[in-house]
């Protein structure tokens, strides 16, 4: 609505509005006002483009460039009455629905309903790779392992063929008693590892070829802190069998520190998992895959 | 499904509540503005401006037009939905902690905490169907329970009142005559305070969640104990699905998960339990504190879920939700 002028006619309009007498120079005068709005539309990827401009704080223009991908969620059947409620106003804080306000997004994560896991599951793969002793019979993966010769594949102790290598029976390992309780405590917590020694029905004199596992010992470093013992088994086990994996992890905060130990039963195989996996990319991390120990040859 | 996250709310969700068609989304919080929202998009429609102290509870009338909201300012108010004006404001001497329209949307029913003294009650309020002749006046005051009443809502036909709290006993009075008619067994009750109360889409039974990490499953007439579906956390919240036999609960505070710093999505989650067999169905993750408000859209196609952490989540089902088998 124009004001009008005292003798009834309107107000002659200031000269820089009128287009027609615009030079390209008094463009510039126009800088109290911004460009509309543009909404490039959906495409057929659904992304929709809006450009808008507003004043920033130190009076410059500002071109804000929203791109946002549309897609359906869900189909609303609405009544007739919730289609007129669509149509109500905005009142209260969202009368001004700025631009940049982002109150409703949709996650940028797929959710889902997860059904609970069967419970033990997770827990006996643990067991099972720490065990391989203790867990005869556990169908597809037994394990036949000799422990006089180390061999794995062929035999069991009892049937050795190189029986005498096999070292006294009467000598005791001298272990620690704490390290002993530990070791055999609740299994969760520490991948369910329990030393040889301790292995139901396992002779007292494992320590020859613990030894000779610790031999086998690959170091990997520079792991995310969510890595446990599970997600390197499952990446070192296709090199061979695997008898120990363990996770260096921060007792008080539950991360882990970044490194831990593969043991495998098969030297050859320690070896073909450092050549292949060292430098590959894990969770976002390059790796670093060494032996343990210097250099056994 | 991916879920739509609102967060219009700068302090921690306390209520949830759908429209009777729906299409709207009622949010309650501890930051004094109600907030409405469009139930398909999320959209934020407008807030009720107004309140000086935590919204606890609302209830909308069966036609939509007017919501009221109870509030720790010891104040209730009634709005209108549509232009958010205050209507009415019923003013006691004790923070308002649970209201509730009856069938018909003749009378309310509003619940204030014990203060200073002053013992809860349960007060029961005229509605008047222009605003203009809206009373203060109470037709009834029930006292009587100990402690803080949480949640109380009007039995069938509205002959009944049943109201659970602290306490954790179920309390049912009749609403003529202000009488207690039963109360919940001692035995198979809550052992702990009784958080929330949901009626079934047909008022024949509810579901109470209670800190003692439990909900239970009534009958509205006989309070017969029907089920118990058990958790590993206190429950703040429960709803019921009135298209598919799932209950949902939402949960509390966990201490162990407290220390603990975890960058994938929140680990809080709305479990979702078979009705009749009492087993989990499955959680729905992704809030980042424990979930305060869970509330199902009448039509049982979504349901939304509000937190500790301020967001509401509103969660449209997948397909393959509606042929769970157990």
């Amino acid at each position: 609505m124009m004001a009008l002028n005292a003798n009834g006619s309107a107000p002659a309009k200031p000269s820089k509005l009128r287009w027609g007498e615009l030079d390209e120079d008094d463009g510039e005068d126009l800088d109290f006002l911004l460009p509309p709005r543009q909404v490039i539309g959906p495409d057929e990827n659904g992304i929709k483009k809006v450009i808008e401009y507003k004043f920033g704080e130190d009076g410059y223009k500002v071109k804000i460039t929203t791109t946002a991908r549309v897609r359906k969620l869900a189909k609303a059947r609405l009544s007739k009455r919730a289609v007129e409620r669509r149509n109500w106003a905005k009142f209260g804080d969202a009368v001004h629905e700025d631009v940049g306000s982002r109150l409703t997004m949709v996650s940028t994560e797929e959710i889902l309903l997860e059904r609970p896991r069967a419970p033990g599951t997770k827990a006996e793969e643990n067991k099972m790779a720490g065990d391989n002793l203790a867990q005869l019979g556990k169908g597809g993966a037994v394990l036949m392992l000799c422990r006089t010769c180390g061999k794995k594949g062929d035999h069991w102790t009892s049937r050795c063929p190189y029986k005498d290598l096999a070292p006294q029976t009467d000598v005791f390992v001298d272990k620690p008693p704490t390290s002993e309780t530990a070791a055999s405590g609740p299994g969760t917590t520490k991948a369910a590892y329990v030393p040889p020694s301790m292995r139901a029905g396992a002779e007292r004199t494992g320590t020859e070829m613990r030894r000779r596992n610790e031999e086998n010992s690959v170091r990997v470093t520079n792991l995310s802190e969510d890595t446990r013992e599970p997600d390197l088994l499952e990446l070192f086990r296709t090199f061979g069998p695997v008898s120990r994996v363990y996770v260096a992890i921060d007792q008080k905060t539950g991360v882990s520190r970044g490194f831990g130990f593969v043991n495998f039963i098969n030297k050859e195989d320690a070896e073909r998992a450092i050549n292949k996996l060292n430098g590959y990319g894990y969770d976002n991390l390059i790796l670093r895959v060494e032996w343990a120990t210097p250099r056994p040859n | 499904m991916r879920p739509i996250l609102m967060k219009g709310h700068e302090r921690p969700l306390t209520f949830l509540k759908y429209n009777r068609e729906g299409d709207l989304l009622f949010s309650c919080a501890k930051d004094h503005t109600p907030t409405v929202w469009f139930a398909d998009n999320g959209e934020r429609l407008g807030t009720y401006r107004g309140h000086n102290g935590a919204v606890w509870c609302c209830d909308i009338s069966r036609d939509s037009m007017r919501l009221i909201t109870g509030s720790a300012d010891q104040t209730v108010k009634l709005w209108s939905v549509q232009t958010g004006a205050q209507l009415f404001t019923f003013n006691f001497d004790s923070p308002a902690r649970s209201v509730d329209f009856s069938i018909g949307d003749k009378l309310a029913l509003i619940t204030t905490d014990p203060f200073m003294g002053l013992p809860s009650a349960i007060h029961v309020k005229c509605i008047a169907r222009d605003p203009d002749d809206q009373t203060a006046e109470s037709i009834h005051v029930l006292r009587g329970p100990q402690g803080r009443i949480n949640r109380a809502v009007w039995g069938p036909l509205n002959k009944t009142i049943i109201s659970a709290g602290e306490d954790s006993i179920i309390r049912i009075w009749d609403s003529e005559t202000g009488k207690l008619l039963k109360e919940s067994d001692k035995e198979t009750g809550h052992k702990k305070a009784i958080t929330s109360l949901m009626k079934s889409a047909d008022g024949s039974h509810f579901l109470t969640g209670s800190h003692d990490k439990s909900a239970k499953l009534w009958d509205v007439r006989t309070l017969t104990l029907i089920k118990t579906y058990v958790t590993e956390r206190p429950v703040n919240a429960v709803a019921m699905s009135p298209l598919l036999d799932h209950v949902v609960l939402g949960g509390g505070q966990d201490a162990s998960a407290v220390t603990t710093t975890d960058h994938r999505a929140g680990k809080f989650e709305a479990k979702f339990y078979d009705q009749i067999l009492q087993e989990e169905i499955g959680g729905v993750k992704g809030h980042f504190g424990p979930i305060n408000a869970l509330a199902f859209n009448p039509d049982g196609k979504s349901f939304s879920s509000g937190g500790e952490d301020g967001y509401v989540r509103l969660h449209h089902f997948d397909p393959d939700y509606f042929n769970i088998k157990t």
